[in-house]
């Protein structure tokens, strides 16, 4: 796609009928949670729209979250909208390496200054410079350049997001989220261990058409896809509510598609769009096939305890404890009662002695 | 730390250790405290006897008062065992106790529970309406009485409130569950709660030491 070619046009040459554009609008505007009469509005502004500069920055990361948008099985609508912006710098994808890489990313932001989309995955580590760095220059230092002349930050995935599994205790290298660094720019956090594809490409629909950002939650999400938990939108949800779970990964509760929150299922407490979205487009989600939900959208997801405790169980010490502070209550108790004992006798014997 | 990652950590675990401290402290230096010896011949040597049948007798009616006290004394038998009810047999709470005992037991559905624990919250309501109203039992309540109702409302109220997700996020409604139970335990040992584990081994002595006069307890 040139860079001046409107989106609209991109998709017809890429032989997208309008049919399934509009489809994809509609799609949109109501995952959105924007009013139907908007999908006319997401069409018009999306087609006209020219491709946005995108500087794509990956810290301290494995990859996922750029496999979770690029390897779907077939190339989707939202992969195309993806195609179709600028994406100007990204180490995984981009052809150019080495310096000539570098002087990209660099004449992307001079060219497109205030105005393009800083993409960020993987969290950033504090504890030395030279635990990750592109180019020899350390993440936070090119985290700080590049969010310089951004329009908004779009943080994907959990660590860049909340700091994600390189946060894990005991955090060795001292990673932080993009929000910890960056507090003058708007940023969107699409947490998920890795993200949902179809939430990524949201936010840049929200993006084109618009000119701004979705509505947030307190930690940063956009409410139209993390407004509701997993939970409350779950299949097995009537399993739950009637007290049928499985009790282990093989056995009749399990077979049945019971709930998995004796497996330690953290849909109750999790954030995110998998039970209604899915992945694969459309045909699963973790607990589709069979296990819990991991909670991975949800910060510090990986220092909660094990995956398989439920979460009415404690995350306590240790029995030990209960022990000891039995043996010392028992000894006070003993101890209390024979002082208690021995005030006694010495009263009784002073009052014998006085009669 | 998010505020349900603080209940279902550090406050539990200090709640535990208050609970079982001050339980074993206030039950043992109770029982072994000890009773002036009694130095006069037992009329009947039927002690234990004696004991446990005063324990089954103070769990009925006295016959004489039977029907001025109809009232509390079932709907305290209904509050309570519709209470064990919730408490015991509700599949969440099964796996905490799984997570500190070590083992568990068959659970109720959810709809159950929650109607039981609605049974439970209506009596209680009706009880302390009525301790409020009623001019003796005012005098002889003090605050003692109205915290521990109190301990024991909020975890139900919330407890229900989690369970049917109203009012607020899931964990922020399993948070506060989780700490106004934390609050329960700790006042537990203090405050008259403890009639939980002194009610038997009161009426018990009560009853040994009453046969050994050859009085009915
Ligand atoms: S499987 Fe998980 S998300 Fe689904 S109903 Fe059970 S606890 Fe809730």
């Amino acid at each position: 796609m040139r860079k001046h070619q409107t989106l609209g046009v991109y998709l017809h040459a890429q032989g997208v009928s309008r049919r399934a554009f509009l489809k994809f609008c509609s799609a949109t505007a109501s995952l959105m949670a924007l009013p139907p009469s908007a999908a006319a509005q997401v069409a018009a502004a999306l087609a006209a729209a020219r491709r946005p500069s995108v500087i794509w920055l990956s810290f301290q990361e494995c990859t996922g979250c750029t496999e979770s948008l690029t390897r779907s099985h077939a190339p989707t609508l939202e992969s195309l909208i993806f195609d179709a912006i600028s994406l100007d710098y990204h180490h995984t994808l981009q052809a150019a390496s080495g310096e000539s890489a570098e002087a990209a990313r660099i004449a992307a932001m001079e060219e497109n200054e205030g105005e393009y989309l800083l993409v960020v995955d993987g969290s950033i580590p504090l504890g030395n410079p030279g635990y990750s760095t592109i180019a020899g220059m350390s993440n936070l230092d090119m985290l700080r350049e590049t969010a310089g002349g951004a329009a908004a930050i779009i943080a994907v995935g959990t660590c860049a997001a909340f700091g994600g599994i390189p946060h894990a205790s005991p955090n060795p290298t001292g990673a932080v989220s993009v929000s910890e660094i960056i507090t003058d720019k708007p940023i969107v956090n699409v947490s998920g261990c890795p993200p949902i594809p179809v939430v990524i490409t949201g936010v840049l629909a929200h993006f084109l058409t618009f000119g701004t950002l979705p509505d947030l939650d307190h930690l940063g999400r956009p409410v139209a896809f993390f407004g509701q938990n997993i939970h409350d939108r779950c299949y097995r949800r009537p399993f739950y509510e009637r007290g049928q779970f499985a009790h282990t990964f093989d056995d009749e509760g399990a077979r049945k598609g019971w709930c998995l929150y004796e497996l330690g299922c953290k849909g109750p407490t999790t954030y995110n769009a998998c039970a209604t979205l899915k992945w694969n487009e459309g045909t699963s989600y973790p607990i589709a096939s069979g296990h819990g939900c991991l909670g991975c959208s949800e910060p510090d997801f990986w220092d909660k305890g094990s995956f398989y405790t439920p979460i009415s169980a404690g995350l306590w010490g240790s029995r030990e404890t209960l022990i000891g502070a039995a043996a010392a209550g028992a000894a006070l108790g003993v101890g209390s009662a024979l002082a208690a004992r021995a005030r006694k006798k010495k009263a009784r014997a002073a009052e014998e002695a006085e009669s | 730390m998010t505020l349900l990652d603080f209940a279902r950590g550090p406050a539990l675990q200090w709640s535990l250790i208050i609970l079982v401290f001050g339980v074993l402290w206030q039950l043992l230096g109770t029982i072994l405290i000890g009773v002036k010896k009694d130095l006069s011949k037992p009329r009947r040597n039927t002690a234990v006897r004696d004991g446990l049948a005063t324990i089954a007798t103070r769990s009925l009616p006295e016959h004489q008062f039977e029907k001025k006290i109809r009232f509390q004394h079932f709907s305290g038998y209904a509050w309570h065992v519709a209470l064990f009810i919730a408490v015991l047999f509700s599949a969440p709470h099964i796996l905490f106790f799984e997570s500190v005992l070590g083992f568990g037991w068959p659970h109720l559905p959810n709809g159950i529970i929650l109607v039981t624990a609605a049974i439970a919250l209506a009596i209680l309501f009706a009880l302390v309406i009525r301790r409020l109203s009623h001019p003796v039992q005012r005098l002889i309540s003090n605050a003692d009485d109205y915290i521990s109702v109190i301990v024991v409302i909020v975890p139900l109220v919330t407890g229900m409130l989690a369970s049917a997700h109203i009012g607020a996020r899931y964990e922020t409604l399993l948070a506060i569950h989780f700490l106004s139970v934390e609050a329960l335990f700790v006042w537990f040992p203090f405050g008259k709660l403890m009639h939980t584990a002194l009610t038997f081994p009161s009426r018990f002595r009560a009853g040994a030491a009453f046969g050994r006069r050859g009085v009915k307890a």
